[in-house]
């Protein structure tokens, strides 16, 4: 699938803000680094700060800034907002036919799994992605240790790691 | 858990429960795992899964095939440390690799394994009406 220049000039904005705290000139350097002009940057930034994922700041230097929760914002929230993402009609008078209806219906499988996909993605869970590109090397988990305070986990099976109490013995 | 399970699907299964207790909650199962998380005394959260050879073709890996949080205990990282849990557990038993299965419009628990690290894997589940 191919997303729309537009809209993905939106998800690096996105990415680039939530990814830093917000500088004068973020941009300006934005535009250049992925070959846009200030002004196409500009219409999308207006867009996201329309949906509240972004917000401008003012003053000297003044930019944009992340506004959104990146635990929760999905990239399917970023990309709805300039464009469906939703089974398309075949572009043709062949879609009534019974071989139409068939070709749509593989083509609706393919969106929905595209759909479930960018859906289940967030921003926070992309910037560990990005993270791991950058440090290739640093091991197959993205993630640090887990919170897990105020919360112990039983286990029934054998080798549990330290600190682990054991479960009850299994009902026979 | 049977509790837990029914407050977030709404469909009580005590059957199921019982039945994967006493299959995976006995000592010395090497490849099943059945944990619980407590807090103060009480369960707020299980996760359940196995090791299966060669199951639809793949080499040995494991399987979460269940998981579940009290909604009034998530965004605690109860989730994260279940899921640490049984991967030490998976890679105990020798394996390298872990998978799950789960509805497309489970956006909530997709999210959670995704943010984790986990990503969609080589295979394409299909299914027909019977």
């Amino acid at each position: 699938m191919k997303l729309q220049t537009g809209t993905s000039l939106a998800l690096f904005s996105v990415l680039e803000a939530a990814a830093e705290i917000w500088r004068p000139g973020l941009a300006a350097d934005i535009a250049d680094k992925y070959g846009v002009s200030i002004h196409h940057l500009a219409k999308v930034l207006r867009e996201l700060g329309r949906a509240g994922i972004v917000e401008a700041t003012r003053g000297v230097g003044g930019g944009y800034r992340f506004a959104g929760n990146a635990k929760r914002l999905t990239l399917l929230d970023v990309i709805s907002r300039f464009e469906e993402v939703t089974a398309q009609p075949l572009d043709s008078d062949g879609s009534a036919t019974d071989v139409g209806r068939a070709l749509g219906r593989i083509l609706t499988e393919i969106d929905e799994t595209a759909r479930a996909t960018f859906g289940s993605i967030t921003i926070a869970t992309m910037l560990k992605l990005i993270e791991r590109e950058r440090h290739p090397a640093s091991g197959p988990s993205p993630h640090g240790p887990a919170s897990t305070a105020g919360s112990a986990v039983s286990s029934t099976a054998p080798g549990r790691p330290p600190g682990v109490r054991p479960g009850r013995p299994a009902a026979s | 858990m049977i509790a837990l399970d029914a407050e977030v699907t709404g469909i009580e299964k005590p059957d199921f429960f019982f039945e994967l207790f006493h299959r995976y909650g006995a000592r010395g199962a090497q490849q099943r795992f059945f944990l619980v998380a407590e807090s103060a005394g009480a369960i707020v959260g299980f996760i359940l899964g196995d090791v299966r050879d060669w199951e639809f073709g793949s080499p040995p890996c494991g399987w979460v095939f269940g998981i579940n949080v009290q909604p009034g205990a998530r965004v605690a990282g109860i989730g994260s440390k279940l899921l640490a849990t049984i991967c030490d557990g998976f890679r105990r038993a020798g394996v390298g690799k872990v998978r799950t299965l789960l509805a497309r419009d489970n956006s909530l628990v997709l999210s959670f394994f995704r943010s984790q690290g986990m990503v969609a894997a080589p295979v394409i589940p299909l299914e027909m009406d019977l």
